[in-house]
């Protein structure tokens, strides 16, 4: 890979077309996979058990799609698809929410235990939801939330990397301007809101797109709180499709499920390609 | 409108004093200039005055009230930054209406006096732009325009042009004290340029760490400097400093005397002293030379006379009048 960075202006002709031709056999061996799957859900059953597996789309689209969205095999996908979009939102938004002000918080107050407090939220970098699936499972439990969405959403929210990222960005933020805008008779929450959140908003598109699909393809903790198939999200809903023992699994719903699966996050990632993409990149100051 | 006082102003941060004790009344309308080298606490003590620090022992009243425990926003000051510290994101007009809209000034109000500051500071065409799509004189320009709008009783400004170059400098700092005049606003202004204090002040505050050496009118503190470093640091080329006992009749406990360079003339007698490069500069030419005892001597003489060749051994003379004797602490005597 060393090279690539520094050739890549001046690549001209042959260097150029390699180039292009190795992306492209990337991009392939990369979609190969969805293609498999997109073309399962729209043929039948007996047609995807049979070798060879079929590589072109059958006529079967609208029945297996509309079988996935309204039956599905455990609970409608529909349905499915609306928990996990809740989910998804609930954790990223309140993921911004919270950390937007706790890294105002720790950047523009001095408070007693500030130090502290950064800590502790630094420390929480360590323990993942996987590592501290227990404890919370039995705090969720306790307060009655298994099954709920906020049982699935509030566990995830408390968040470290994007409390760090806010508070990165706001260090950036000249002094002078938190001063005038206190001249200007701006108290902490009017600055926060009329100056500090719009110069964040390129950071919060690629924080959102970020955490929005962190919150879509969670499938331990779903799995774990809830047992009723209506609250079911759909990343763990395609596991739970396949079935155990001795049923035949029903392929073609299985892999329309799994394409329709992969709208959403693409919508998200697409929608703010734009903002997302600033955001990492610069900080529009 | 309104008078300024400081009384026995000082500020510590933590255990180390940086501000010793500042005395100073300004007029209703008066622009003061604050100068000094850089670290002397001159923007400490504006920003004690503007509210963004705490004072430490003293009062600061503004309109004859103690405004100590009051922030900012209820000083009834505008402060203009150096970097400017215009809001990024938001349009040029926006950004002179904040501090209006917060207020709750009604809309219609709003839109007419920025307009007016606008025309005052010819900035309507970029009314729309950002920040970031002007240049730094606009921005400089918005930035008092945000101060203007306001109509306080107390203009701060903390170096406003340092970050210009030296010829909109010039330009800028020429506008700003018309419109300072214009408006008639008490005016409370920072730089360590001496020329920017000379050219704008009524009366100048010159600070040598974190103590008020000297307050008074421009003119006035060049040709009367009441100690060494004030003499040293207003006027460009300096004063020469030469030592006292060179004069016959200096006066009891003098250790220096002071003289300006245009003091100084090559002359037929006096004081010998080699010639060690000259200057010329076009309007005047610099003459820079070396007394016996190693003390450098700067004369500034008319571009007309004729300048001496370097290494040639020339003769100094000046009026006894034009001296200025100070003791062993730099103190006038
Ligand atoms: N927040 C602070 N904490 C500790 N010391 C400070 C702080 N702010 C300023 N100082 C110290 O106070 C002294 C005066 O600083 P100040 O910024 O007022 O200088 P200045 O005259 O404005 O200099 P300059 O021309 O470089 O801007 C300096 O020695 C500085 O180190
Ligand atoms: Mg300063």
């Amino acid at each position: 890979m060393a090279g690539v960075d520094s050739g890549m202006v001046e690549k001209r002709g042959l260097g150029r077309w390699m180039t292009h031709l190795g992306l492209i056999i990337g991009l392939l061996f990369i979609f190969f996979p969805i293609w498999l799957a997109f073309v399962a859900s729209t043929v039948t059953q007996p047609e995807i058990v049979k070798p060879p597996m079929p590589l072109l789309p059958g006529g079967h689209f609208f029945e297996n799609y509309r079988r996935a969205l309204v039956s599905g095999v455990n609970a409608p996908v529909a349905w499915m698809m609306l928990n996990s979009l809740i989910m998804a939102l609930g954790i990223a938004l309140g993921k911004i929410v919270i950390s937007l002000l706790s890294a105002f918080a720790i950047v523009y107050f001095k408070f007693p235990g500030r130090r502290l407090f950064f800590w502790l939220i630094f420390m929480t970098l360590m323990l993942p939801v996987e590592v501290r699936i227990v404890p919370t499972y039995e705090v969720v439990a306790n307060f009655g939330m298994l099954n709920s969405y906020s049982g699935l959403i509030f566990p995830l929210i408390a968040s470290a990397t994007a409390t760090f990222l806010f508070r990165q960005f706001f260090m950036t933020v000249p002094d002078e301007l938190a001063e005038a805008a206190r001249v200007d008779g701006a108290r902490p929450m009017r600055f926060f809101w009329d100056i500090l959140l719009p110069m964040s908003r390129t950071n919060i598109a690629a924080l959102f797109v970020i955490l929005f699909i962190y919150g879509w393809n969670q499938y331990l903790w779903p799995l774990l709180i809830t047992t009723d198939p209506s609250m079911n999200t759909i990343v763990m809903g395609i596991k739970q499709m396949f079935p155990s023992g001795d049923d035949t699994a029903d392929w073609p719903v299985i892999m329309a499920t799994s394409i329709l699966a992969m709208i959403p996050p693409v919508i998200v990632v697409i929608s703010m390609q734009k903002l997302f993409i600033r955001g990492l990149v610069d900080s529009e100051k | 409108m309104a008078t300024v006082s400081l009384k026995g102003i000082t500020k510590s941060f933590g255990k180390t004093e940086v501000i010793h004790g500042i005395d100073l009344d300004i007029a209703d309308g008066e622009l003061i200039v604050i100068v000094g080298p850089s670290g002397c606490g001159k923007s400490t003590l504006l920003r004690m005055v503007a509210g963004l620090e705490t004072v430490t022992g003293g009062e600061v009243q503004i309109g004859g009230t103690r405004v100590n425990e009051l922030e900012p926003m209820d000083r009834d000051i505008a402060m203009v930054f150096q970097n400017y510290a215009l809001y990024p994101h938001m349009s040029v007009f926006d950004n002179m209406a904040y501090g209006l809209k917060i207020a709750g000034t009604p809309k219609a109000e709003i839109a007419e006096r920025v307009g007016e500051a606008a025309t005052l500071l010819q900035l309507e065409p970029y009314l729309k732009r950002r920040p970031r799509e002007l240049s730094g004189g606009q921005r400089q320009r918005v930035a008092m325009g945000r101060a203007i709008v306001r109509k306080p009783s107390v203009f701060l400004f903390d170096e406003p042009l340092s970050n210009l170059d030296a010829k909109l400098r010039v330009q800028m700092r020429l506008e700003i004290k018309q419109l300072q005049r214009r408006l008639g606003v008490t005016s409370l202004y920072v730089t360590h340029d001496q020329v920017e204090a000379m050219t704008l002040a009524d009366r100048m505050i010159v600070m040598n760490a974190g103590r008020a050496d000297q307050i008074g009118a421009p003119l006035e503190v060049y040709t009367n400097p009441q100690t060494e470093f004030v003499a040293s640091f207003i006027g460009s080329p300096p004063m020469n400093f030469l030592p006292a006992k060179m004069a016959g009749d200096a006066p009891r406990g003098a250790a220096t005397l002071g003289i300006r360079p245009e003091h100084v003339k090559i002359a037929q007698s006096g004081v010998q002293g080699t010639v060690l490069y000259t200057e010329a500069l076009g309007a005047e030419t610099l003459v820079h030379i070396d007394l016996p005892d190693a003390t450098r001597v700067t004369v500034r003489q008319d571009a007309a006379a004729p300048p001496p060749r370097e290494g040639e051994t020339v003769s100094l003379e000046w009026d006894a009048g034009d001296r200025i004797f100070f003791d062993a602490q730099g103190s006038r005597c």
